[in-house]
């Protein structure tokens, strides 16, 4: 007989870190699908570009680490970072910003921490941000929609053209996101009544009918996958609910001082990465609080700083700079904001019963 | 009745339906039993008969000793034939002091004196005799039950609050005992209430377990001072700080006991046992234990002598089919693996699982992702996470900062991680190290004591030597003063 003797539990739920990730990865798809079809072939490209180089960066990393390859490579977390990452990038950038990307997210980002869970900042999020300082140019090169098979799309050959050659006529297509456009004119001290008729439809930003990053544009996919993430247990409801509250109730309490220059939070909420970040970027386990009182906090922080940033920032966006200062500041909110223990205050001492005992069930 | 909430809490999959629709068997004594004489909190019983001794069924075999202890008796009639060492219900596989029993095969009851009834004692009398018949809390508490009377009688605790809400999978012992003998039960739960002189009783059952509920309803129907609570099936609402929670919303003190909220918490199999010995001369002998798992050809509940070992019970049910891959005494959430089937059940052996490999779920732990499930489902309000991570580096004053003495090892964090880390396991590990040092404190700190004690004795002698020869002197001078005066 060979009896194992570890200690109890020796039972264990269904669950594992390759059914998360793959659950995370089910929940993103409409939004990655609906940017490929919105975007065409060179979006396509890219994701592949970034999705292989995450692969290939992790299996050399684990392989010069001396790392059992095969159970990190299939647990889906890298695979899962070049989605993430191919959906927060320019849709028509070029191969080598995606493994460029690629690269910096799984190397820096994640393995030179010490591979999965060790990691302070979410590698996509930390990657975009080092390419947007970088490449300030690719990486703010926006195209409006451009359908898969629609007149005006690239084919196959063109598109692969795009991604490996660079855009033909760039000015031809490419204009500003609606956060980038507000940006500009506001600086040109128009007022937002000028500036927003004609530019920003709220129905079209719903739907996603707009320029924008390859997976960002449709809110409601994000929506509606964060949602399914949070009815299967896999995010709690703290982090995203509190960033999105944030982001509008101070959007609302500018905009009534001076709804010239302050933009309601309708157009805050509905553009840009904010309900992606919201539910896919800020949620990442390794790199946010996990306990529910520091979730809220994280998610209350990643907030403000998404508006500050937007409203006074040196960038029209910034929910991955926002993103990413939160998880820096995750070590410190995971050690002051603990639960309380049973038993215990506060503060740790023990907790001695209030009320005077009363029989169960009678009234107070 | 209004009911409260534990914090966290997990749904394992129940798999009670593998034995909860088995009546309750007894079985006979095996031919040879092997009877711990430590079967619960405190120092071992002494053992007050000898090898070559002929012994009745209930008879005294140890005497408990000291303030918290208690008494073992003969589950059966026979011969003693060996006291000494034998293998205990225990991980470390360390043995104990054990009364092996030969059956004579005729079970014969010692004589029994017909009872007092037990309303016409004092309530002290009740608990003295709930003590010598060796009671101890049967859900696996194994403090002896009537101290723990005792103490809340005391303490002025209202309610009892009787336990029968059996959250461990697979577990179906009380379930069956409160189908079957629920007016037994009910009993034992007057008589506890009279040994408490509290006003009031709740019987919690969780509501996976209907059968229950109506016969315990039907049995204490129409008593003012018993109702039945049912509470949500979710594990560890059996525990008895999170069975507190549910049922006042009270927290116990950390440090304190769970009479300071009002209320004391005993298992429905102990108030079973208190109405089997009060009313019967039934000495705890036998208990109703769950002999289930995937390996066990027949599950089943049995009502077993205690000392059967764990091959004769399974031998009972049919033996076990293919492999057994894990082999527990009590429960899959804090049950205790098995090192031998040559084993014995004890008091607080509420049931044997004989899982198989696909049960046991081996996995191999991944890296910690920081996904904070087991701080969701830690009804302690832990960070799991972080006390494995410092007992794993063997940091063990972060792992006390990060609450680890208040942690009841109820498994829930292990068993919701996605990583499969064996957070319990850290745990256990990080307490062994901190009783070695607190052994080795106390060790030290003794030799010192001693020392000390050596030195002050060292300087007293050596004081005396010196008193001794200073008055030797003066006495000298004196006789020396006397002599040159009679000279003068
Ligand atoms: S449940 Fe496991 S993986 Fe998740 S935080 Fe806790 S220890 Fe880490
Ligand atoms: S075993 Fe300890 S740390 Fe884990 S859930 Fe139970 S009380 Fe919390």
């Amino acid at each position: 007989m060979n009896l194992h003797l570890p200690s109890a539990p020796h039972t264990h739920a269904p669950d594992s870190v390759p059914r998360i990730m793959g659950l995370v990865l089910l929940a993103v798809a409409p939004a990655t699908l609906y940017g490929l079809i919105l975007f065409g072939w060179p979006a396509l490209s890219l994701l592949l570009v970034t999705v292989l180089t995450c692969l290939l960066c992790e299996a050399a990393c684990l392989s010069i680490a001396g790392r059992p390859v095969k159970p990190f490579l299939w647990d889906g977390s890298a695979l899962l970072t070049g989605v993430l990452l191919a959906v927060s990038l320019p849709p028509w950038a070029p191969w080598w910003i995606g493994a460029l990307g690629g690269f910096f997210a799984i190397v820096i980002g994640k393995q030179v921490f010490g591979g999965v869970g060790q990691n302070l900042f979410n590698p996509a999020m930390l990657a975009r941000v080092a390419l947007l300082v970088s490449f300030p140019v690719e990486m703010t090169t926006w195209l409006g929609p451009h359908p898969l098979f629609s007149s005006h799309a690239p084919g196959l050959f063109d598109g692969l053209a795009i991604t490996f050659n660079g855009i033909p006529d760039v000015d031809g297509v490419s204009g500003a996101t609606i956060l980038g456009h507000v940006r500009t004119q506001l600086g040109m001290n128009h007022s937002l009544s000028q500036i927003l008729p004609g530019h920003f439809q709220p129905g079209a930003a719903v739907l996603g009918w707009t320029g924008g990053s390859l997976g960002e544009t449709a809110e409601w996919l994000a929506l509606l996958g964060g949602g399914w993430l949070l009815w299967r247990r896999v995010i709690t409801w703290q982090i995203p609910v509190a960033m999105l509250t944030t982001v509008a109730l101070l959007a609302g309490g500018f905009h009534l001082l001076n709804p010239d220059r302050f933009a309601d939070p309708a157009l805050h909420l509905l553009s840009g990465g904010l309900m992606l970040g919201a539910f896919f970027f800020a949620t990442d386990p390794v790199t946010s609080p996990t306990t529910p009182i520091g979730q809220l906090v994280f998610g209350a922080g990643c907030g403000a700083l998404v508006y500050i940033i937007r409203t006074w920032g040196g960038y029209p966006e910034g929910v991955a700079f926002a993103v990413v200062l939160m998880n820096a500041a995750t070590p410190l909110i995971d050690h002051y904001l603990r639960p309380r223990i049973y038993g215990r205050t506060w503060g740790g001492q023990s907790r001695p019963v209030k009320r005077p005992p009363t029989r169960p069930g009678e009234s107070q | 009745m209004k009911l409260f909430d534990f914090w966290g809490g997990v749904h394992p999959a129940g798999q009670k339906h593998l034995s909860a629709d088995q009546p309750i068997r007894i079985m006979p004594p095996p031919a040879r039993l092997h009877i711990p004489l430590q079967q619960h909190t405190g120092l071992p019983a002494l053992a007050v008969v000898k090898v070559g001794d002929s012994v009745l069924k209930g008879q005294l075999l140890a005497q408990g000793q000291g303030a918290v202890s208690a008494s073992v008796h003969a589950p059966t009639s026979g011969v003693i034939t060996a006291i000494g060492d034998f293998t205990a219900p225990h991980v470390s596989g360390l043995p104990l002091p054990t009364v092996t029993l030969d059956s004579d095969g005729e079970d014969r009851w010692l004589e029994r004196e017909p009872l007092p009834d037990p309303f016409a004692l004092e309530p002290e009398q009740v608990a003295a005799q709930i003590a010598e018949a060796g009671i101890v809390g049967m859900g696996g508490a194994n403090f002896p039950a009537a101290l723990k009377l005792n103490k809340a009688r005391q303490a002025k605790v209202h309610t009892l609050a009787v336990n029968g809400a059996e959250c461990e999978p697979y577990m179906t012992c009380d379930d069956r005992l409160m189908r079957e003998r629920a007016a037994g039960i009910v009993d034992g739960v007057r008589l506890m209430l009279y040994a408490l002189q509290a006003p009031q009783a709740v019987i919690a059952i969780e509501d996976n377990k209907p059968e229950a509920i109506a016969s315990m309803s039907a049995a204490c129907h129409g008593d003012p001072q018993i109702r039945v609570v049912v509470v949500p099936s979710r594990y560890p609402a059996g525990s008895a700080k999170q069975l507190i929670q549910l049922l006042t919303g009270l927290e116990t003190p950390a440090g304190g006991r769970g009479t300071d909220t009002g209320i004391l918490v005993h298992n429905v199999g102990t108030a079973y046992a208190v109405h089997r010995a009060l009313r019967q001369a039934h000495p705890l002998i036998s208990r109703i234990v769950t002999i289930t798992g995937g390996a066990v050809a027949e599950p089943q509940n049995l009502e077993a002598p205690i000392g059967a070992l764990v091959e004769d019970l399974l031998a009972f049910c049919g033996g076990v089919t293919g492999e057994v891959a894990k082999l527990l005494m009590g429960g899959p959430m804090m049950g205790q693996p098995l090192p031998t089937w040559q084993t014995p059940m004890v008091k607080g052996t509420n049931g044997i699982l004989a899982l198989t490999a696909a049960e046991a779920q081996l996995t191999t732990p991944s890296p910690c992702i920081r996904c904070g499930r087991c701080v969701e489902v830690c009804p302690m309000g832990l960070m799991p996470l972080e006390m494995s991570k410092r007992a794993r580096c063997d940091d063990l004053d972060g792992a006390l900062d990060f609450g680890l003495i208040d942690c009841i090892s109820c498994g829930s964090c292990a068993y919701a991680c996605p990583s499969h880390i064996p957070l319990v396991q850290y745990f256990e590990y990080a307490r062994g190290v901190l009783e070695a040092r607190e052994r080795a404190e106390q060790k030290s700190k003794e030799t010192r004591r001693l020392l000390d004690q050596r030195q002050a004795r060292l300087a007293r002698a050596e004081q005396a030597k010196a008193e001794a020869a200073a008055r030797r002197q003066a006495e000298k001078r004196q006789a020396k003063a006397a002599k040159a005066g009679a000279a003068a």
